[in-house]
């Protein structure tokens, strides 16, 4: 098989964020909150403050490299909420049809209505700013097109003869849609949980950007960009480097869900064997 | 072989719901299936073979229903069992081997973890216990190397291999009746064979029973003691195999012996047309009245187009549907 650019960059360019949330405290330099002073406020990048120093004097490179933790965290964690919903309601309409079926597809359609971001921030209002009520408020609203897939999916694969055949063995509902169905939809889903993350990280950062998202002075790309605001001309070095940060990573998962759909699609499956 | 027969089938009807109302897509369906007996089915597409089968196994679903008669299974009534007891019946001791070898395998699943599945579903096995039981039932169905290929996926395995990993599944838990529709039909004829000797041989060896199901009446007499004959949803005769070959009792069945191919016979040397039966099968929509078969029938008279035959007894041995039997 051949390796597709956008997996191999896609994949370099998600992995190289998760190093750096990981290793944090090895690559930073300095305490991403306590290590404020004054003496160095507003530095421009340069050797020595690499990506230059905010009003209070702190390093924005070791800011930007914790900040990965908050972003990847909420984008990874989130999505596996959304995942784990939408799965779970879109494989089992599929799967059992009728009234239950109506109900999840009212849901979706639903959930498809309202801008997901418009949702998440009516539910950050009611459950107040914090890591928590991201990961709670994001998780829950955007689960609207892993349903439909996995929906889609269990009603194609329903009609197959090894489901079919499950049943003649004796496989209960359960286990027929965890060992027959779930496993024969997983490439699709792959693709969008990853480009899903994207949308999460991104979410976050705007979350963050209108002040719901985690709390000062711990740093998230997107608070960064929010506490930046007011000296992008003075010092835009304190907007470029977070926003960089987040472009990277969204740029990286949306290649990786590309290059993934490449592979795991059914039907490159189907011609590859 | 002991007092009550394994499978006792008592005037079965098959409802289909057609949404103005209900025609029997069967009806008087009853036959028997002694423990070890091998039994045939045998009948035109669409006669209702698999509904037949489906129905005793608990997984006809809308628009099908089960109109009446009682299907026994070891002496115990089946028909009216919960889908937890029906469930715990099927794969068990009632399994079965599909129409469509091909897809009956999950893609994404290597095919030792297909066969472990069933002991640890039906039999409580650990999975560690149940791998190892796995590659002794692929060595059961005469798959070489069995300890390297429960690793494999279908699609590495030919059609023949697959259908071999099909009956290790189906013969896991030593049910003790296997349904067989339509087994080989995907199958060339070689391999067909060698499946159909398969599947005979172990379930000898192990004296389940066999249900198999065809439209191929040489076939299932070849591997059958018994054989019944569905013509439009009942059946017209049922004899044992080498009976009905010898002598066909029923008009239709009549037809379908003159129809098969024979060695040395004019029709295997290229000369001379098979005989067919002349006429179509009638929809289910559309059954005619009294004898179904009386449009077809060169020996029908005017009571076959009135009444429905009943089932007479022959004094050879086996039933017969039909006013006028041989
Ligand atoms: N799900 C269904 N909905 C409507 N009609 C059905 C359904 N399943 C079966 N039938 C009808 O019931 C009748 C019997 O079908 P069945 O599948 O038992 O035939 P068969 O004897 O197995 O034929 P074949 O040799 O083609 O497999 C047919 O007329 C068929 O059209
Ligand atoms: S009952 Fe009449 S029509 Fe039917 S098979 Fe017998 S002779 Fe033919
Ligand atoms: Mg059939």
């Amino acid at each position: 098989m051949k390796l597709r650019a956008n997996l191999v960059i896609g994949g370099s360019l998600f992995a190289l964020a998760i190093l750096v949330g990981l290793l944090a405290p090895w690559l930073a330099h300095t305490d991403p909150v306590m290590d404020a002073n004054l003496m160095n406020a507003e530095e421009p990048p340069s050797w020595t403050w690499w990506f230059g120093t905010d009003d209070q004097g702190r390093d924005i490179y070791s800011r930007v490299v914790y900040g990965a933790r908050v972003s990847l965290t909420v984008g990874i964690i989130s999505q596996l909420i959304n995942s784990v919903i939408g799965v779970a309601l879109g494989l089992s309409a599929g799967y059992f049809g009728g009234w239950w079926d109506d109900v999840v597809n009212a849901l979706t359609n639903l959930m498809l209505a309202i801008p997901s971001l418009i949702f998440a921030l009516a539910i950050m209002a009611v459950l107040g700013p914090g890591l928590t009520s991201l990961l709670i408020a994001l998780g829950l609203t955007n689960w609207s097109f892993t349903c439909r897939i996995a929906r889609a999916s269990a009603l194609s694969l329903r009609s197959q003869g090894y489901v079919q055949a499950a049943t003649v063995l004796g496989y209960g509902d359960l286990r027929i849609m965890i060992t027959q169905l779930l496993p024969n939809m997983l490439g699709p889903l792959i693709v969008i949980g990853t480009l899903g993350m994207g949308s999460a990280v991104l979410s976050e950062a705007a979350l963050s950007f209108l002040g719901l998202g985690v709390r000062p002075p711990f740093p998230s790309w997107g608070s960064m960009l929010s506490e930046a605001r007011e000296q992008i001309t003075t010092a835009p070095w304190l907007s470029v480097f977070p926003g960089l940060a987040i472009f990277l990573t969204v740029l990286g998962l949306n290649l990786l869900g590309d290059g993934l759909r490449d592979i795991l699609d059914p039907q490159s499956r189907s011609r590859r064997t | 072989m002991t007092g009550t027969p394994l499978l006792e089938v008592e005037d079965l009807k098959l409802d289909l719901d057609i949404g103005s109302g209900r025609v029997a897509a069967a009806e008087g369906v009853s036959f028997r299936i002694d423990r070890g007996e091998t039994f045939g089915l045998v009948g035109e597409s669409g006669c209702g073979k698999s509904i037949t089968a489906l129905a005793l196994i608990g997984l006809l679903r809308h628009p099908l229903s089960i109109g009446g008669g009682v299907i026994r299974f070891d002496g115990k009534e089946i028909q009216h069992l919960s889908a937890a007891r029906q469930r715990d019946l099927r794969g068990n001791r009632i399994a079965m081997i599909f129409q469509e070898p091909m897809t009956a395998l999950n893609p994404v699943s290597p095919v030792g973890r297909q066969i472990a599945e069933m002991f640890v579903l039906h039999k409580g096995k650990s999975w560690r216990e149940a791998n190892r039981l796995a590659v002794e039932a692929l060595a059961s169905v005469r798959v070489p190397a069995p300890e390297r290929r429960v690793k494999d996926y279908p699609h590495q395995l030919s059609g023949g291999m697959r259908q071999r990993v099909m009956i290790a599944i189906a013969l896991a838990c030593g049910p003790d009746l296997l349904i067989a529709d339509e087994p080989t039909t995907a199958l060339d004829v070689t391999v067909q064979a060698e499946i159909i000797e398969l599947m005979r041989n172990l379930c000898a060896e192990r004296g389940t029973a066999i249900l198999m199901i065809s439209h191929d009446l040489g076939l299932v007499a070849n591997v059958c003691r018994r054989v019944a004959v569905m013509y439009a949803g009942r059946i017209v005769e049922e004899r044992g195999s080498a009976d009905i070959f010898r002598a066909p009792s029923h008009p239709y069945t009549q037809g379908l012996v003159a129809s098969l191919p024979r060695l040395g016979s004019r029709a295997a040397l290229g000369r001379g047309r098979l005989q067919e039966i002349a006429g179509v099968v009638p929809a289910i929509t559309n059954f005619p009245e009294g004898c179904r078969f009386n449009p077809r029938c060169a020996q029908a008279t005017e009571i076959c187009r009135t009444v429905a035959p009943g089932t007479d007894l022959l004094e050879a041995g086996g039933l017969v549907r039909c006013h006028h039997h041989a």
